[in-house]
């Protein structure tokens, strides 16, 4: 029943998690589809976001992809991507710009 | 009300150890970043600020005095020393008694924190070194320019993050305006390097990888920076009637709270600062002939002063002539408004209009003449300096030449 769960796997579910805790939201008000809108997340809001998705996936977010993710979608395509990264490289590997 | 001026400047700051060696910089738009000294052993997402280079306490502090000041105190020293020696002030006992001290900082010796708490987290130490409280402490800065000079009037420290020292030099001009005193010693300092505080400001997202390239359409965020500028100011019947030549004519202050985000700006909060300066000049916005604006690099700054100059200066937002001198000094926090109000006079007793460097690329939600890397020359009367802090706090001071 909950939209949360429609979204499916437990890395996108432990994403709405994060957000829903960070933004002191209701769990079953952060769905996949939620915008930044609608959830009330300011750019300040969204740092503190990811701040928590980097400490609860053990991956660290670039600057650069930070300024591209404009929706819970993407922060959720974001951790899945960094997420297959850091096994492959660790997250210790220097942010060279 | 009485008039004030200025009659002494003192600078040290990645852009130069000296008033001359800053105005230098200015007038070439010469770039003070640089690697940061201990950026291999931080490993930090930007590599790049504005640090003092080849900085040496020993220079400037006998080994005992140098044990208890944290380098941001020591700064605000050495900035008061050049202002005051270049106001050629005669010290007598009724004018140490009277003369104030108004510093800003936003940080303090956080420097000097941080190592006492890696001692005790990180080393497992069981004590932190004693003078880690009095060297810490925001007002460190006022304290050490008082017991440098033995000055015993009033003196303290404002604290409102990147507006800090502003709102220093406008408390300390109505003071003087006021005739609390004849004769105060104001600005700001700030030594942010420091690897606790570095990793708190990656955590923001808002320092640059690269390089601070305010205004430009590719600016991807702000660059730190530390030192400090003093300056004396006085009234100017205090100053002519001992035969001092005054700088500038400090003419305006204004201040405003946004009340809309703790760190996004608001371009209403701004324009409201930036009005207050100029009416409490007794100006218009046709005769600002430069802006210090306070110009980050971050995204969201330099659109929303854009925004903020174009609502107070309206048809003559075309005719703004403004820079942003961060690019080239970095940001310095709580010294900011002081170094930048600093660059301002000097730009105005010296005709010319410092450059914003680094600029590549319009933007048009950054559309006033920004004077892309190039000083100009300008004859201008009126000058002003925006400072607009995180806390949304904004703080604008108007000079004129004299």
């Amino acid at each position: 029943m909950s939209p949360a769960s429609g979204a499916g796997d437990d890395l996108t579910s432990r994403v709405l998690r994060i957000i829903a805790e960070t933004q002191r939201k209701d769990p079953s008000q952060v769905t996949i589809d939620s915008s930044f809108e609608e959830l009330g997340i300011d750019s300040m809001d969204g740092v503190n976001i990811i701040f928590a998705l980097e400490n609860e996936f053990n991956i660290n977010v670039p600057d650069d992809e930070v300024k591209n993710i404009r929706s819970v979608r993407d922060m959720v395509e974001g951790v899945r991507r960094l997420v297959g990264h850091a096994d492959s490289t660790g997250d210790t590997a220097p942010a060279a710009s | 009300m009485r008039r004030v001026v200025v009659t002494g400047i003192g600078v040290i700051c990645a852009s130069g150890r000296n008033r001359d060696e800053f105005l230098q910089s200015l007038q070439t738009g010469r770039n003070g970043i640089q690697t940061l000294a201990r950026n291999a052993e931080w490993g930090l997402r930007f590599q790049s600020g504005g640090e003092v280079a080849g900085y040496c306490q020993a220079e400037h502090f006998a080994p005992k005095e140098a044990d208890m000041m944290d380098r941001f105190a020591q700064f605000a020293v050495i900035a008061s020393r050049e202002a005051v020696r270049q106001s050629g002030i005669d010290w007598t006992p009724e004018l140490l008694a009277d003369t104030a001290i108004v510093t800003g900082s936003c940080i303090g010796g956080q420097a000097t924190e941080d190592q006492g708490f890696q001692d005790v987290y990180k080393m497992g130490k069981p004590r932190v070194h004693p003078m880690t409280i009095p060297k810490t402490m925001a007002n460190a800065g006022a304290s050490a320019v008082s017991l440098e000079f033995g000055i015993t009037g009033p003196a303290f420290t404002i604290a409102t993050a990147c507006s800090s020292s502003a709102h220093a030099i406008g408390q300390a001009f109505t003071m003087v305006r006021s005739g609390m005193t004849d004769f105060a010693i104001t600005g700001g300092s700030e030594a942010p390097f420091s690897y606790g505080l570095l990793k708190a400001w990656e955590a923001m997202r808002v320092v640059s990888p690269t390089v601070c390239r305010p205004f430009s359409k590719d600016r991807n965020g702000m660059i730190l920076g530390e030192g400090a500028a003093m300056m004396t100011i006085e009234s100017l019947d205090h100053a002519l009637s001992r035969g001092a030549k005054p700088i500038a004519e400090i003419v305006g202050f204004g201040m405003s709270a946004d009340a809309h985000h703790i760190t996004q700006p608001s371009a209403e909060g701004a324009a409201k600062a930036v009005r207050m300066a100029l009416k409490d000049a007794g100006i218009g916005p046709e005769q600002v002939g430069y802006i210090n604006s306070h110009g980050t690099g971050t995204s969201v700054n330099d659109s929303t002063e854009t925004r903020a100059l174009k609502l107070v200066f309206g048809p003559n937002a075309s005719k703004i002539v403004m820079s942003s001198t961060k690019a080239m000094h970095g940001h310095t926090l709580g010294a900011a408004g002081a170094l930048e109000s600093t660059a301002a006079i000097l730009a105005l007793t010296n005709n010319f209009i410092p450059p914003t460097i680094n600029y590549s690329e319009p933007d048009p939600e950054c559309d006033l003449d920004c004077v892309p890397n190039v000083a100009r020359q300008a004859d201008f009367e009126y000058t002003i300096s925006n400072s607009f802090a995180f806390g949304g706090l904004n703080a604008v001071l108007a000079f004129r030449r004299i």
